[in-house]
């Protein structure tokens, strides 16, 4: 027992295999937030007029507004006034056409992450739009998609090229109003990801972002905004780790999507940033705004999300049941470590008739982290035969850590049919000696039996996704029983 | 190949075993016998290097080193088994994807490439009929939903695989009809070889009909009171353990 601990202590302690930092000069506006830095970010990203506006209304909503503290969650309140709400690559003026014109020192940053994106490109035919801090640097397949109309491109290059889409959709999921974080998100958003796909088209390959954040002290605020229209589907992948670094950094990203008639989406998250040292110093708050609007009759709208990263996670990436006929599936696996914190789940909102929701969630504690599933399945009044099926599982490992469950249910219409199913587990003694018994190191044991209890979220994740799932299922956990 | 000196161990603060001497070479197969609460499990989890014993005394060499200190891991892949009592069940883990990764840690710790995928397949191919497995256990979660056939019919497959130097055979017959009792006894005498040594711990002797022990050991309250061939193991069918009790209380 004491030579496990011991094995098990000194694989606890192993550092955070992504954290390096890289040597790049930024164009960054000093720390601080009022009108007049709104209206810098505004005219650094050339925005029409109307984008400005929006941001304003924004900033002067959220003057109004109070930090939130309602989550299992304590924290430091933030000095948002320490923060710097802008930076960019110095290669703003002439952007590169393809990688070769990328800086090398950025590439090489994706390629010790694993992600080298000339091998992505050819080998699993993805097409990625990475973001390096707050601007998009790469944008790749885009002579194929635009063949079908296709639009993948920064946010900032949708202002541009596609102002009318914007103005039509920004907001419409995510209201500026909408609660504390996404507010400042709306006022000082910097980039992210814009994705349109035309009437009637399957979108042919996975369209992917992977999300870095870098320059010190830089809050992130990413928008990203997709629409699926009339029977069309996409497959949207986001990816993130971080460097590691000494001060929380504050992400408030939003996500909209909209489904229209007979349209689907499925929004897939492998999130490991930078979750703070053994005792919860540094690390990343990632309070993030998800929300999607199955707006049009039998359109889908799926979530899958694994959870790795960031000294706190403060996430509900949701689905609006308004189109009749209409699905929503949300599949996580959130997974602490150390002083971590979650808070995680979901919302269906059950407003069209005969619409139905799925909701799978897997939470693993270890360490002294805390990790809560919060749900919320609501059901309108003229909502007739909503269905839902939750399941909430639970694995701890050790005794230091926390489990919790909230799901908040609320019917009006007496037609539904709802079910709640939750279990807690720890993992086990026997299991372990059992795959060490046959020669597995710890390391590997404890990631196939957690990645056992994962399947059923894993086995949604596309293919390439699913395996970089798995390894940093065991990265995170490594150690972790005692 | 082993050899286990004066051992004593204890859990928390109660002692298990109480001083065991046992010798085992290549090739050689020995019984251990004795009735439930002697530490025969103890015996077979402090060689395969289980937490949550302690060694309070003597030793345990493999191979002439020392191997106390040695991780389980390590143990297995220096070819120690341990077929279990009670095969665990891991839910969302193929029985296939275990094994490869149990056959690809021990080939690694060799200093040899991991198995190509289609010589994989074949060598599983092969020891499944031999032990009259179905197929499609391969690809089913680790036990789960395993009949007590199936489980200890799985434990011989990966041994079959793992093709260790020792093997520690826990109660290995129990929980089967006569049938599996005959499948499994059939696929551990089909590993039997000179460079294989085995340790059978069982309560009864039918186990001891279909695969024939070199020695016969008789665990009682922690040590090893009589030790003898295979007709020992007869004897205690035929009179009990309370013979071997009432025996050695007269002559010591």
């Amino acid at each position: 027992m004491a030579n496990d601990n011991q094995q098990l202590d000194d694989m606890l302690s192993q550092e955070y295999e992504h954290g390096f930092i890289t040597d790049i000069e930024t164009d960054t506006i000093p720390p601080g937030l009022d009108e007049t830095v709104i209206g810098m970010i505004s005219h650094k990203k050339n925005e029409p007029e109307f984008m400005l506006q929006w941001r304003l209304q924004a900033y002067q909503h959220w003057l109004t507004m109070k930090e939130p503290h309602w989550a299992q969650h304590h924290f430091k309140p933030i000095d948002y006034q320490e923060i710097s709400y802008y930076s960019a690559p110095k290669l703003d003026k002439d952007r590169p056409k393809s990688l070769d014109e990328v800086d090398p020192e950025l590439l090489a940053t994706y390629a010790k992450l694993g992600i080298p994106l000339k091998e992505q490109e050819m080998l699993a035919g993805v097409a990625v739009d990475a973001v390096f801090d707050s601007v998009s640097v790469a944008t790749t397949f885009k002579g194929k998609l635009s063949e079908l109309g296709i639009i993948f491109c920064s946010f900032s290059e949708a202002v541009q090229e596609h102002p009318e889409l914007i103005k039509q959709y920004l907001g419409t999921v995510v209201p500026y109003t909408d609660n504390f974080f996404a507010t400042l998100n709306s006022a000082v958003f910097t980039d992210g990801s814009f994705v349109y796909i035309p009437k009637g088209v399957r979108c042919p390959m996975e369209l992917s972002t992977y999300f870095r954040i870098n320059a010190a002290s830089t809050g992130q605020f990413e928008r990203t905004l997709i629409i699926a229209d009339e029977g069309s589907y996409v497959s949207y992948l986001e990816g993130c780790t971080a460097p590691m670094r000494d001060e929380n950094q504050l992400h408030a990203a939003v996500v909209e999507l909209i489904a229209l008639k007979d349209a689907q989406i499925k929004y897939s998250t492998v999130q490991n940033w930078y979750p703070g040292d053994k005792d919860g110093k540094g690390g990343i708050y990632n309070f993030v705004t998800k929300r999607g609007d199955c707006r049009g009759s039998n359109s889908k709208i799926s979530w899958t999300q694994v959870e790795t990263g960031s000294a706190i996670t403060w996430k509900y990436p949701s689905v609006v049941l308004q189109g009749d006929n209409s699905v929503g599936e949300f599949y996580s696996v959130a997974v602490t470590n150390n002083m971590q914190q979650a808070d995680t789940g979901t919302k269906m909102y059950h407003l069209g008739n005969n619409t139905s929701s799925t909701v799978i969630s897997k939470g693993i504690s270890a360490g002294r982290s805390q990790n809560s599933y919060r749900g919320l399945i609501k059901v309108a009044k003229n909502a007739k035969n909503a269905r839902n099926y939750t399941q909430c599982d639970s694995l701890l490992m050790g005794d230091q850590c926390g489990a919790h469950t909230f799901p908040y249910i609320e019917a009006k219409n007496a037609s539904s049919h709802l079910e709640h199913e939750a279990t807690t587990s720890k993992i086990s003694e026997d299991q372990l000696f059992y795959l060490l018994q046959r020669g597995l190191s710890s390391e590997d044991a404890i990631s196939m039996v957690v990645n056992g209890f994962c399947k059923r979220v894993l086995k949604e994740l596309p293919m390439e996704f699913a395996v970089e799932a798995q390894k940093l299922l065991g990265i995170s956990l490594e150690g972790s029983i005692g | 190949m082993l050899e286990i000196k004066d051992l004593h161990v204890k859990v928390g603060e109660k002692p298990i075993l109480k001083g065991i001497n046992i010798q085992v070479q290549p090739g050689e197969i020995h019984a251990i016998m004795g009735p439930n609460g002697s530490g025969k499990s103890t015996l077979g989890n402090i060689i395969s290097g289980r937490g949550g014993y302690e060694i309070t005394d003597g030793t345990i060499y493999f191979e002439g080193k020392d191997i106390h200190e040695d991780l389980p891991e390590q143990r297995a892949r220096n070819g120690i088994f341990l077929a279990f009592q009670y095969p665990v069940e891991i839910p969302g883990v193929t029985n296939i994807y275990m094994l490869k990764a149990a056959l690809n840690a021990k080939r690694r710790a060799q200093g040899l490439d991991e198995i190509d995928a289609m010589d994989f397949i074949t060598l599983v191919k092969d020891k499944l009929k031999a032990l009259k497995m179905d197929e499609s256990l391969l690809y089913r979660d680790i036990n789960s939903g395993f009949s007590g056939g199936e489980k200890k019919r799985n434990e011989i497959l990966q041994m079959a695989i793992l093709e260790p130097k020792l093997a520690i055979l826990d109660e290995t017959d129990s929980g089967l009809d006569i049938d599996a009792l005959r499948t499994v006894s059939d696929g551990i005498n089909a590993l039997r070889s000179p460079k294989r040594a085995m340790i059978l711990v069982t309560h009864y002797q039918r186990l001891l009909d279909y695969i024939k022990p070199d020695f016969v050991h008789v665990l009682s309250k922690g040590k090893i009171i009589k030790s003898g061939d295979h007709s020992l193991a007869l004897e205690l069918e035929k009179s009990g353990y309370e013979w071997i009790n009432d025996e050695t209380t007269q002559s010591s």
